[in-house]
């Protein structure tokens, strides 16, 4: 288990002071303008050692982001832009450093922007939050009115920061939709190329990156690459916080060390799965977008990117969704196929029409309304969608399905031969 | 794609009073000069809370402030979900019941607002005071099932908590929000946080840059 000495949100929960003060008696803001003076190439350097991969869901190295921003500023200024749309079902960690801890948030938009030379910063926080919002603005005001930040400030590198909010769209979440969104336009992602890093928010060069991805920056800086990189595993290092729902005793947040074991995990932190392990019937280790894996998987993997890509599902944004023997595992999926159903922005067909008709079938299918033969058929449709749309929305509507397919598939036919038999 | 379309009762006019203007121009003053577009979901969402819900000359009105065709606005306004195209109640319960929410137990959480609101969801009480609806995943999985009431999150609920709270509101008083049972403050496990228990985390932490700098 990781120790307290080793966790960054060391104010998760709240129960100290959000504010200025309390953050900087947990270490925040200590020793930034030192930081800034490593340069930019040492700071990227360090981002790269250290192995940290973005924490959104996508797992694509932080350190390697960061450098693809031109290397020289040109008639087009630079933005760093933070993802705070925190909507994929399941996941609520964000909102946990947006409110108790926005100081690691605010200090690690000051760094990453000095890194891609951008002088501005805006956080896109999802609508709903709005006491999160509230708070975000409370810490950037306290940033401003202590100069750590703004055009002149103690660090002696001008920087603005602002807060932005949507308005109820988990598209929004996927980066160039929250571009889009950004510059007063409707949800529908873009096709890239051109990358944001060459053409993002006003055709401006721009770096779009999870919460927990800059927050966790400033220690990873101050602590050194090689700390954050022997925690975890190769390839998959450094401490995230996962959130565990669903059917165990106790849900909640906690930040650990990756790779823990799965079974680990749940039952130190979240008191074990509701009626003991064996109770276990599947759980979705990373946000409702990736397949589900059964009680037989869960048994001994590891919580990391590539131990759970191995066992074809995802550490996504590590968001833990625990199901016991007692759910209706069909109802459960299909509940997240009206999800993607309601969320689809309507730009690509595959996944306007495809979302549409994923969850009627699957609907049918709860209820045994089918027929064996049409499973094929709904597996080849969710391979239809997937891979044809411009974001990834359609492989997230497609993947919770395969999943239930590869795994509950006698329990989808044990469904269609009892309707049948009550029928006759 | 959920289909949404403006309401075919709509009010004469539209004005932001001098307060709404304000906060519509420290949005504007956010993005770069000519940019000013990116302040409309802003704008819009300062207008519903003006009003409590977006009208046709509301969207006109952001349009002209912001130098946008009045279309872009339509489909901004349409396109997320948070604008209330039509009246809703004083207080909008808005339900989470993504499978996150339903595994603990989110049809209660309806069953109550049924009970207590309208049999229907988008239905204004008979005493105007609520309508609810359903909601996708509001964030706030670990303290599952949950629902948002005006700005706020009610969570880790059940049927009578539901209704108490309901009713708590309805004679006018606003129960603290967050957690309503198990004693949690936030996120942490029930019956106390089992991690961040180290005193010297919040006495300077483990990551100075430079030791003694604080002393």
């Amino acid at each position: 288990m990781l120790s307290d000495k080793d966790r960054i949100f060391t104010n998760l929960y709240g129960f100290e002071d959000p504010g200025l003060k309390g953050a900087m008696a947990r270490g925040a803001w200590d020793g930034t303008k030192q930081i800034l003076e490593m340069g930019i190439d040492k700071i990227i350097d360090e981002m790269k050692k250290s192995g940290l991969r973005g924490r959104g869901g996508a797992g694509f190295p932080t350190g390697l982001k960061w450098s693809f921003m031109p290397k020289e500023v040109k008639e087009r200024p630079h933005y760093l832009v933070v993802n705070a749309d925190e909507s994929e079902p399941g996941t609520c960690k964000d909102r946990d450093i947006l409110r108790n801890d926005p100081h690691t948030l605010i200090e690690g938009c000051l760094i990453a922007s000095f890194a891609m030379r951008a002088h501005a910063a805006y956080i896109y926080v999802r609508g709903e939050f709005i006491r999160e919002r509230e708070a975000l603005q409370r810490a950037i005001d306290e940033a401003y009115a202590a100069k750590l930040v703004g055009k002149d400030n103690i660090h002696g590198y001008p920087f603005d920061i602002y807060m932005h909010h949507g308005a109820g769209a988990y598209i929004c979440g996927e980066e160039t939709a929250l571009l889009e969104s950004l510059e007063g336009k409707k949800g529908q992602p873009r096709l890239k190329p051109p990358f944001p890093a060459n053409s993002g928010v006003w055709g401006c060069p721009t770096t779009v990156n999870n919460v927990e991805s800059i927050a966790v920056a400033p220690t990873i800086l101050r602590r050194g690459a090689s700390w954050f990189a022997s925690i975890g595993r190769p390839n998959n290092t450094g401490t995230k916080v996962f959130c565990i729902s669903g059917h165990v005793n106790k849900p909640c947040n906690v930040e650990e060390e990756m790779g823990i074991p799965l079974r680990e995990l749940i039952e130190k932190h979240a008191g074990g799965v509701r009626g003991g392990w064996d109770n276990l019937l599947a759980i979705i280790p990373g946000g409702a977008s990736v397949p589900l894996i059964p009680k037989s998987i869960c048994d001994d993997v590891l919580m990391d990117f590539d131990s759970l890509k191995n066992v074809q599902s995802g550490l996504g944004t590590a968001a833990v969704i625990v199901m016991d023997k007692s759910t209706d595992i069909v109802k459960a999926i299909t509940r997240l196929s009206y999800f993607y159903k309601h969320e689809s922005c309507g730009q690509c067909t595959p996944c306007r029409e495809g979302t549409g008709w994923m969850w009627r079938v699957m609907k049918r299918m709860t209820v045994g309304d089918s027929h064996p033969a049409e499973i094929d058929l709904l597996q080849e449709v969710t391979k239809e969608v997937e891979g044809h749309t411009i974001c990834a929305l359609g492989d997230a509507a497609a993947w919770p399905i395969q999943g239930l397919i590869r795994h509950f598939r006698p329990e989808l036919e044990r469904r269609m031969a009892a309707r049948k038999v009550a029928a006759e | 794609m959920s289909l949404r379309r403006l309401s075919p009762h709509q009010p004469e006019s539209f004005a932001f009073n001098a307060q709404s203007k304000a906060e519509v121009d420290k949005w504007i003053a956010k993005f770069p000069q000519g940019r000013q577009a990116s302040a409309v979901i802003a704008a819009l969402w300062i207008g519903q809370e003006q009003e409590g819900w977006v009208t046709k000359p509301m969207i006109e009105e952001v349009a002209k402030l912001l130098s946008m065709p009045y279309i872009r606005v339509l489909e901004v306004a349409t396109f997320y979900t948070m604008f209330a195209l039509e009246p809703v109640g004083d207080r909008l319960v808005q339900v989470c019941t993504t499978t996150p929410c339903w595994l603990r137990g989110s049809d209660d959480i309806v069953a109550a607002c049924k009970k207590h609101i309208a049999p229907t969801p988008h239905t204004v009480s008979a005493d105007g005071k609520f309508s609810w609806m359903e909601v996708e995943c509001l964030g706030a999985c670990v303290n599952a099932p949950m629902m948002q009431i005006g700005k706020d999150f009610y969570e880790d609920l059940d049927g009578p908590t539901t209704e108490k709270i309901l009713d708590a509101f309805r004679r006018g008083e606003t129960p603290k929000p967050g957690p309503q049972n198990y004693g949690r403050v936030s996120s942490e496990p029930a019956g106390g946080a089992l991690t961040l228990k180290d005193p010297q985390l919040f006495k300077g932490g483990y990551s100075r840059k430079s030791p003694g700098a604080e002393s």
